[in-house]
């Protein structure tokens, strides 16, 4: 502790002090300028590209003006769909688990590799899906794409299930067992009820984050330029077609790129706004 | 309830211990098949190269030879400068935020930072595409080369095209500072309030409390958040792969375009028709898995063990 006691004047001392200060008020301003400046730039381009045809028509050849993404919103709402359903059950289930195994090995073991797979690149996710479920069938598909989604669900459902788990109070518990509830009822109807709100928030939380991944779905989902519902052919998704209007040559294409993008954003944020509001309500503002 | 009777209670308690079982396993056993299906893919390519799979610059899919040490080298580059320039920022906006800012400040701040890991890759590439890299090339590039006469020197030298290494690493630090920056906030949050009472106690200003009491203790926390921002901006694809310029080649000026192995991947994986190409592409994501595993098991246990050390 050394640096406590410089041998410099206390006016010395105090000017560095308020420079530092000033100095993370800088970082402060900074690191939200980035933020700003992508929110305002989304909102010029992509509103004026945005109009009912955005949402209702299909994507437009070359050449020809207008034309929409109607097919890549319902395809990522059916990415979103399979992951969830796939993703939810197992990441609550594994949650309940962790929760109710606190200090087990196992237990031990499943969190830090949930940890682990949350930390994966998500490309690397898409080729394993890509290997595992497009190779053997020889076939791009929509049930590929949403389960390499889930994949990037489960770690965080897992782990947001298994903390709002951990707040609701044993005494709860401990009543509903003491009232003879076995203990399967106890754990779904008494805590899991009592923790849904922190556990919809997670899973809110999931579905903002993989609602904009492309990586993993540029080998599985793999895009298509028609309409498509079929879980077993390629569909598109607004990442994707983002991407692929965004590298491509045409102002056109450039202009639905943006409002593709605003688009996204405005689902993503959203939803996390939506998380927010109902932990809020839920648990007052305790921690944050 | 109370008619419920007791073997069936327990019938439900066995069949409810087994599905949460089998579905906290199934994590352990997703991470199991992964590794074993990337490391079956790649073998191929992993057995016919051996190590001069990692150290070789050849790319060449007509002649089947296999060398993936660009795309090595600017992953490991790409997410080292974004490190550089978000670690001080990250931390200087957790400080703020946990010591210096007003409560009204703190949670608006703090939301506008989060923000920032909500937006997906993709609109950070298309902004990287369209704002940048043209704010790069016209602007940043001719400043540092000619104004600053940086231009003899390697890092900076060649011609300004705008995709480069430069440009993945600015979009690669905006997109991990609120990892870095979230973690050590939640770290400096655990340091005990003792600590800082008892350094103001010593007659230390605010700032030589910070960082000869608060800092010290939350340390290696602190490395476990940018360790964490490391694992990210590694396996980051879209945006990288938007700006980058995507050429298999090793050049040490960061104004020269570059690859990175999951762009690697992104960019060649849909298009590779012989096998062997398939499964260069496959180690590449192999050894891309391999890395960020190591560095994700450290930052973990980095955080962890300054969030034991806060609650002891």
């Amino acid at each position: 502790m050394t640096t406590l006691a410089p041998r410099r004047s206390i006016r010395a001392r105090r000017a560095r002090s308020a420079v530092m200060v000033g100095l993370t008020v800088l970082a402060a301003i900074l690191a939200t300028l980035p933020l700003i400046f992508i929110l305002a730039l989304l909102i010029k381009q992509g509103a004026s590209s945005l109009n009912w045809a955005f949402f209702t028509e299909m994507p437009k050849p070359v050449g020809e003006t207008g034309g929409g993404m109607a097919n890549a919103m319902v395809g990522t709402m059916m990415l979103i769909l399979v992951a969830s359903a796939i993703g939810l059950p197992i990441g609550i289930g594994a949650g309940l688990y962790l929760a109710e195994h606190r200090n087990g090995r196992v237990a031990w073991v499943v969190r830090f590799l949930s940890d682990v797979l949350n930390g994966l690149p998500s490309i690397v996710v898409g080729i394993f899906a890509w290997q595992f479920l497009v190779r053997p069938v020889k076939q791009f598909s929509a049930l590929a794409g949403g389960i390499a989604l889930a994949v990037m669900m489960v770690p965080l459902v897992t782990r947001a299930t298994e903390e709002m788990i951990k707040l609701v109070p044993d005494s709860l518990r401990e009543a509903a067992l003491a009232l003879g509830f076995p203990r399967w009822r106890t754990s779904l109807t008494v805590v899991l009820r009592t923790a849904l709100p922190g556990i919809v928030t997670g899973a809110l939380v999931a579905v903002a984050r993989i609602a904009g991944e492309t990586a993993p779905l540029l080998f599985t989902a793999f895009g298509n330029q028609f309409w498509s519902t079929s879980l077993t052919q390629p569909i598109s998704a607004l990442p994707l077609q983002i991407f692929s209007y965004a590298i491509s040559p045409y102002e056109e294409w450039h202009a639905l790129a943006w409002a593709g993008s605003l688009v996204l954003l405005a689902l993503v944020l959203v939803i996390s706004l939506i998380a927010r509001y109902v932990t809020r309500s839920r648990f007052g503002h305790g921690h944050d | 309830m109370a008619s419920t009777p007791l073997h069936g209670a327990s019938v439900g308690d066995r069949i409810y211990r087994v599905a949460t079982t089998a579905f906290a396993l199934s994590i352990p056993l997703l991470l199991l098949l992964l590794a074993i299906e990337v490391a079956a893919a790649a073998w191929p390519a992993l057995r016919a190269f051996h190590l001069a799979f990692l150290t070789t610059a050849e790319w060449n899919v007509v002649d089947g030879v296999f060398g993936a040490a660009p795309a090595i080298y600017g992953t490991l580059v790409s997410s080292a400068l974004a490190l550089l320039i978000a670690t001080p920022l990250a931390i200087g906006v957790a400080i703020f935020l946990s010591e210096f800012a007003p409560p009204w400040l703190r949670q608006p701040v703090a939301f506008l930072v989060d923000l920032l890991a909500a937006i997906p890759s993709v609109v950070y590439g298309l902004w990287g595409v369209f704002v940048l890299v043209p704010f790069l090339r016209e602007h940043v590039m001719p400043f540092l080369a000619d104004r600053l006469h940086l231009g003899n020197t390697p890092l900076f030298s060649g011609p300004a095209y705008g995709p480069s290494m430069l440009a993945a690493g600015l979009i690669l630090a905006i997109m991990v500072l609120p990892y870095i920056s979230s973690v050590t906030r939640e770290v400096l949050m655990a340091v005990p309030r003792s600590q800082r009472e008892a350094a103001l106690a010593l007659g230390a200003t605010r700032w030589e409390m910070i960082w000869g009491a608060v800092l010290p203790y939350a340390s290696s926390g602190v490395l476990g958040g940018v360790i964490l921002g490391l694992g990210r901006a590694l396996g980051e694809t879209m945006a990288v792969t938007m700006v980058i310029g995507n050429r298999p080649e090793i050049s040490a000026s960061l104004f020269a375009p570059g690859y990175t192995m999951a762009s690697q991947i992104a960019n060649e994986f849909s298009e590779a028709t012989n096998d062997m190409h398939l499964s260069a592409l496959m180690a590449v994501g192999a050894v891309l898995l391999l890395i960020t595993l190591v560095v994700n098991m450290l930052a973990r246990w980095l955080v962890w063990r300054v969030q034991r050390q806060g609650r002891s």
